[in-house]
């Protein structure tokens, strides 16, 4: 025989290697990329679902007044009626899922009152504000006034 | 022997639908599982924030509770939400002191050092959310991208720490994670608000001065908002599509 036909068996040991070269290189692709990456964008998707996955720490206002029907009634029309719960008492999704339990401490209302109080030229105008010292040197803020409906008559 | 017409094109029309077949199977191997399917529709939702500064009274209650939610360094300088304190003097817009003692978190107590002739006034900050973010074009490997509802998120188990984005920033928003040596920055709460609740600190502030919108939702309050008010982003001239909107942004914020 003669012609191409000689470098039959040579020819074939090529195309062995480059075969085996493209199965290694997708299986080395499949080892490598997450599954999915690329469905949205230059990113691995299941990285959607572990930001989805974080636990919860604040439970939100509407799980509070689910429960607590008298502090919703002691702040329709108060000045502050529209401030979130956890704002003052924290996160209480613990709280929530203990169905009660793991009470919140009671905030310090020298320091909790001060935080948006405490006279400062940086605060707006309009926001009511005192100083701290002067208006009551000593004793908790809340003696004489209700948190939940500050003003007094 | 030359093919007739009958055999050939049954042959093309076999080799076209068997090749289809194939590459849509090819597809299914290499992409796995899509993501799980929950009654949140990505697709519906493109999120937003309006900060109002007039509002802001600069407690720090948010930055407490976004440090709370997310389980950010309690140590100073690592914040994926700050409040900065402004003191402008009116004619000289270029020159603003600003200072933030560690991020607000205690807010601002003591007098500070106010000018009689200046104005005053706090800006929150956080993440802006461009769409489209320099942060996320500098990634080498994919780790940062916008989520298709608008977020931009980081991939923790992807980034290598090397950086690349906390530079390219133009807001300061990134940091890098000292346990883990990863990069870390707002998520606005993803894990809330995929579920129907507001991020951590426009849940907790107490005068409304943040609130997060949908602005594919027709009905998000943010809509009348935006209308009703006249609003800017921070550093327009960057082209970043920022979506973080402020009322009352005075000319010296950087």
């Amino acid at each position: 025989m003669s012609g191409w036909l000689k470098d039959k068996e040579h020819l074939a040991r090529m195309a062995g290697l480059f075969a085996l070269g493209i199965t290694a290189f997708f299986v080395f692709r499949w080892v490598m990329v997450p599954a999915g990456f690329g469905l949205y964008g230059h990113y691995r998707p299941g990285a959607l679902d572990d930001a989805r996955a974080r636990p919860l720490h604040y439970a939100g206002r509407a799980a509070c007044e689910d429960c607590h029907a008298d502090v919703v009634a002691a702040r329709v029309g108060s000045r502050h009626a529209r401030i979130g719960c956890e704002a003052c008492h924290g996160p209480l999704f613990a709280h929530v899922q203990a169905g009660g339990e793991k009470k919140p401490a009671r905030p310090d209302s020298r320091i909790l009152c001060a935080r948006c109080h405490e006279t400062s030229p940086w605060k707006p105008k309009a926001f009511p504000q005192v100083v701290v010292a002067e208006h009551s040197p000593e004793g908790p803020c809340v003696a004489c006034h209700k948190p939940h409906a500050p003003k007094m008559s | 022997m030359n093919p007739d017409r009958r055999s050939f094109l049954l042959g093309t029309g076999k080799l076209l639908v068997l090749s289809t077949a194939a590459s849509v199977a090819w597809e299914a191997i290499v992409a796995g599982r899509p993501e799980t399917a929950t009654n949140y529709t990505m697709t519906d939702h493109w999120w937003a924030m309006v900060v109002d500064i007039e509002s802001c009274i600069g407690c720090g209650i948010c930055l407490r509770a976004c440090k709370e939610e997310n389980d950010v360094p309690r140590m100073p300088q690592y914040f994926r939400t700050w409040v900065e304190r402004y003191r402008v003097n009116p004619s000289d817009l270029e020159h603003p002191v600003v200072d933030s003692p560690n991020g607000g978190y205690d807010g601002f107590p003591g007098k500070g050092d106010p000018d009689p002739d200046a104005k005053h006034f706090f800006v929150p900050k956080l993440c802006n959310h461009c769409a489209d973010s320099p942060c996320v074009q500098v990634c080498p490997v994919g780790a940062t991208f916008v989520s298709p509802d608008g977020v931009v998120l980081v991939d923790k188990t992807y980034c290598l720490g090397c950086r690349y984005c906390v530079q390219a920033c133009p807001y300061g928003c990134r940091f890098i994670d000292p346990r883990t040596s990863t990069v870390d920055k707002c998520t606005l709460c993803y894990h809330r608000i995929t579920k129907g609740l507001t991020t951590a600190c426009c849940e907790t502030c107490p005068t409304g001065a943040r609130q997060l919108g949908d602005l594919k939702n027709k009905k998000d309050p943010i809509h009348q908002f935006l209308l009703g008010h006249h609003v800017l982003v921070l550093k327009p001239q960057m082209a970043t599509g920022a979506k973080v909107y402020y009322n009352g942004l005075d000319g010296s914020v950087r």
